[in-house]
């Protein structure tokens, strides 16, 4: 028996009766993560990862019917036995793990195989059954290592800051923040931080992630020297509004895995693009694939057909499963590909 | 390679001319001479024949990367560029070659070209293995010659001649023939292109021409002219001729015709030759080509359609038939040297009296004098601008009397203004799209367009395709239609998509003509999109009936 379908509502598991992150609202969800297109308002009991709590009571509501999971702790439910294991991609992330009959199917959720520091590391759990994204299911993805991203955006933030310019980076305000913070030479100046980057700051921070100190933005006076030294975050959607304005004349660069491609960068118009994803890139992809030992490999969102094509080419049973997740940076429309 | 890797960087990571010109001027003030030759060949448009075929590349690539072909061409549609693709999945290397752009190019790149492909299987991979990732896609835009940076030949040109403390108009000169495809720049060429300026300078010039002086697009109301442009008596007007823009160089007894991209092509227009005996020495002149109806009366206004010259351009032999049939002339206007002497920083109305006299001298057959067009206001000009497209040209342009003959598309010295009629202009179906280059790269931005076949109502009605066209839409708007045609999708072959068709454009274009390679047997020049028809439902697009009554 198949452990886990796609039904108009989401991924469901038939012999548990709950879902794992609908689209549409239902009775059980399991959330892999907080990000929007994962974890939606309107169900009524949740089951999430116990690190994710913080995160998924400030986007969903303080009052959600939410139970949680240590890393690894199993309960069984209607004959399931279902545990979460860690995904590396933002803080509360999970891969899920049924086991019902001998038959054990793992759900990735969106993954990363690099540790960043700010989320427990991806750990590949062995399983006959793996349900993966492919949001960079292409070989031209390869990370540049993390060390060689970051001092790329510490070198941009200086040479800015030496010609008394702000250095204003867009980047998804759930994750790539934070990761992006955890990892700065915060010698370099003052980091300022927009408005939907705050709140979840603090909750990384309660949660025991290192940050350097952040000041809100919209503190500073619009004439305040410090404004030119200072390396601002903010979400994409800031870029071109009015908010802009107070940093007068900013060098600006955007944070995300489809930086790596010439043509993504010059389409965003921003001065500079660092890679930095927080989804497996390819070798990442059939590493992690590799790691679970499954024989059959079911592939949602992103490159779905290439990956299906290639895994199959390697002597896998891999099919293609239709979702509605999106990519939180949605700035190609490759997302919609499946 | 690393310096030019970082200066490509650089110039592609900004879209201000100002910290691109700083980034040119940071690398010529430190580059080697050779090094520098050939980073002003590259940058300023020049580019080898291709070095070794497409294929092979492609081959070589995948096989190192250990891909499947599929993955390979998959991966290339999501990218866009065959160069940048090869250097995304071509294994990685740490460390970028310390040796320079002209000891690549010469020792490594050039000598590649016609060799066994066998041989360059054998010598391609430890190359790129020398290699860091910028370094990589350079070298392999280099040998596909695909290498652009959004850096103009006139931006090198300024940053030259900053550098050198030189007229920028004299480093403009000095580029001249530059770039030809078999040149092959060295370090004496760049000191010369710095070097201070001498006094024989300009008699050492042979049969080069000057730099071409280009006009700029008018767009604004006939209303707004008046205080735009000041009255008509500041300007000289004269038709916009739809040919080859050409200068005639008559010095030391021989003629030279350059075009507009600073080729020599003399050989290609014999009608002209017997310039060679009838303008005297020390003149240059500039204007049209443009093929001219045979038997016509002087005076009368004879131009044909540009696609009878385009037609003449694909042929390697001109038979005495089609020179009998589509025979050329210069449409002149513009003098820019006479008796041996530069006469681009002489007042447009002087150039024009002087060229007048010139044409009236001396019996040069081939050689007609560009009409001026009198007008006592803005708007009676545009009236007379109404008839363009009856008379075969393209609208007006607009060269200020006191304007001097500047460099490229400059307004410092006076300006030229080409005040070009509205296009043709059809609403047109959306049936195919494909992934788009460059800041289009995995987005179906490259489209085909129909029109039906016979008028509403009738049976057997279908969309016949007669136009591919890419630009006019605004990011926002192509997003949107990307996202339509992945989900309207029908069929894929290879990298095309075809759609239920549901899009409606309006599509513009310049000319149009009858075509027996076309399905529709119409063929249209410059075809792009106007605007997005949100409020045409489909059916009533245009039909073939509306494009055949464009046909003049």
């Amino acid at each position: 028996m198949d452990l886990v379908i796609a039904r108009p509502e989401g991924l469901y598991c038939p012999p548990g009766d709950f879902y794992i992150d609908p689209w549409r609202p239902v009775d059980r969800a399991i959330i892999t993560h907080g990000h929007g297109d994962h974890a939606r308002t309107g169900n009524r009991h949740y089951l999430t990862a116990a690190s994710g709590e913080g995160i998924l009571r400030s986007r969903l509501g303080q009052a959600i019917d939410l139970q949680t999971l240590a890393y690894g702790e199993r309960i069984r439910h209607h004959g399931v036995t279902l545990s979460l294991h860690p995904a590396g991609h933002v803080l509360g992330s999970a891969q899920v793990r049924l086991e019902h009959q001998g038959q054990v199917w793992v759900a990735s959720g969106d993954y990363k195989v690099e540790p960043d520091g700010t989320c427990a590391a991806f750990e590949p759990v062995a399983c006959h059954t793996f349900i993966t994204e492919s949001t960079f299911g292409l070989p031209i993805y390869r990370w540049p290592s993390q060390a060689e991203v970051f001092a790329g955006i510490n070198a941009w933030w200086r040479a800015n800051r030496d010609q008394g310019k702000a250095s204003v980076l867009f980047c998804y305000a759930f994750g790539k923040a934070q990761r992006i913070l955890h990892g700065l030479d915060a010698s370099i100046g003052p980091i300022l931080v927009h408005g939907a980057v705050e709140p979840l700051n603090r909750v990384y921070r309660e949660a025991g992630v290192y940050l350097p100190e952040t000041r809100y933005a919209g503190d500073i006076p619009r004439n305040d020297p410090l404004l030119r030294q200072a390396l601002v975050l903010a979400p994409p959607s800031a870029g071109g509004s009015s908010w802009m304005r107070r940093f007068g004349d900013y060098s600006d660069a955007f944070a995300s895995g489809w930086m790596l491609l010439r043509g993504t960068r010059r389409r965003r118009g921003v001065d500079r693009g660092f890679v930095l994803s927080d989804h497996a890139d390819w070798p990442g992809l059939l590493w992690a694939i590799g790691q679970t030992g499954a024989q059959r490999v079911m592939v949602t969102h992103g490159s779905v057909n290439v990956l299906v094509r290639y895994l199959n080419e390697q002597g896998l049973d891999a099919r293609a499963f239709a979702t509605e997740y999106g990519d939180e940076d949605e700035s190609t429309p490759a997302g919609a590909e499946a | 390679m690393k310096a030019f890797a970082a200066l490509y960087l650089r110039l592609d990571a900004t879209t201000s001319s100002n910290a691109k010109l700083e980034a040119l001027r940071d690398y010529f003030a430190q580059a080697p001479a050779d090094d520098a030759a050939w980073a002003v060949y590259f940058l300023a448009g020049g580019r080898p024949r291709q070095l070794v075929p497409t294929r092979v590349l492609r081959e070589l690539a995948t096989a190192l990367a250990a891909l499947p072909d599929w993955l390979f061409e998959e991966s290339y549609q999501a990218v866009g560029d065959l160069a940048e693709t090869i250097s995304l999945l071509l294994p990685q290397n740490g460390q970028g070659s310390d040796d320079g752009l002209a000891y690549w190019v010469e020792a490594h790149l050039l000598p590649l070209r016609g060799l066994p492909a066998e041989e360059v299987r054998q010598r391609l991979p430890p190359l790129w293995a020398q290699l860091d990732r910028p370094s990589l896609m350079l070298c392999l835009k280099l040998i596909t010659g695909s290498f652009r940076v959004g850096v103009s030949k006139l931006l090198v040109t300024r940053a030259l001649a900053q550098l050198a403390g030189l007229d920028a108009k004299r480093v403009a000169q000095r580029l001249v023939g530059y770039t030809d495809i078999g040149h092959r720049p060295s370090a004496a060429d760049y000191h010369r292109l710095v070097a201070a300026e001498s006094a024989d300078e300009h008699s050492q010039r042979g049969g080069q021409p000057y730099p071409f002086f280009l006009a700029h697009a008018l767009q604004a109301p006939t209303e707004q002219f008046d205080a735009l442009l000041g009255p008509p008596s500041d300007w000289q007007v004269e038709w916009k001729w739809d040919g080859i823009r050409a200068q005639v160089v008559k010095r030391d007894g021989q003629l030279w015709v350059w075009s507009r991209g600073e080729e020599l092509v003399t050989d290609r227009f014999p009608e002209l030759h017997s310039l060679a005996q009838t303008l005297p020495d020390g003149v240059v002149l500039d204007g049209e080509i443009l093929v001219w109806k045979p038997g016509a009366t002087r005076g009368a206004l004879a131009v044909q359609p540009f696609a009878l010259l385009q037609q003449r351009l694909g042929r390697k032999t001109l038979g005495k038939k089609l020179l009998a049939d589509a025979p050329v002339v210069l449409q002149a206007y513009d003098l820019l040297e006479w008796q041996g002497e530069d006469w681009r920083n002489r007042a447009q109305h002087a150039r024009r009296r002087q060229l007048e006299r010139l044409v009236a001298e001396y019996p040069l057959a081939p050689v007609l004098l560009s009409p001026l067009l009198e007008g006592l206001s803005w708007a009676d000009l545009a009236e007379q601008r109404e008839q363009s497209r009856s008379l075969g040209v393209e609208g007006l342009m607009l060269k200020q009397r006191e304007a001097l003959y500047g460099v490229g598309r400059t307004k410092d010295m006076g300006t030229w203004w080409k005040w070009k009629i509205d296009p043709f202009s059809v609403d047109a179906v959306l049936i195919y799209a494909q992934r788009g280059h460059g800041r289009r790269a995995s987005l179906y931005s490259d489209y085909t367009f129909a029109v039906w076949n016979a008028p509403p109502g009738s049976p057997e009605r279908a969309l016949v395709p007669f136009a591919k066209a890419y630009s006019g839409l605004s990011d926002e708007e192509m997003r949107k239609v990307d996202a339509i045609i992945r989900k309207t999708t029908v069929e894929t072959f290879g990298p095309v998509r075809s759609v239920t068709p549901t899009l409606v454009f309006e599509l513009g274009f310049e000319g149009i003509a009858l075509s027996s390679r076309h399905k529709s047997g119409i063929a249209v020049r410059f075809p792009r999109m106007l605007r997005w028809r949100l409020d045409k439902p489909v059916e009533e697009a245009d039909d073939l009936a509306t494009l055949q009554a464009l046909l003049i």
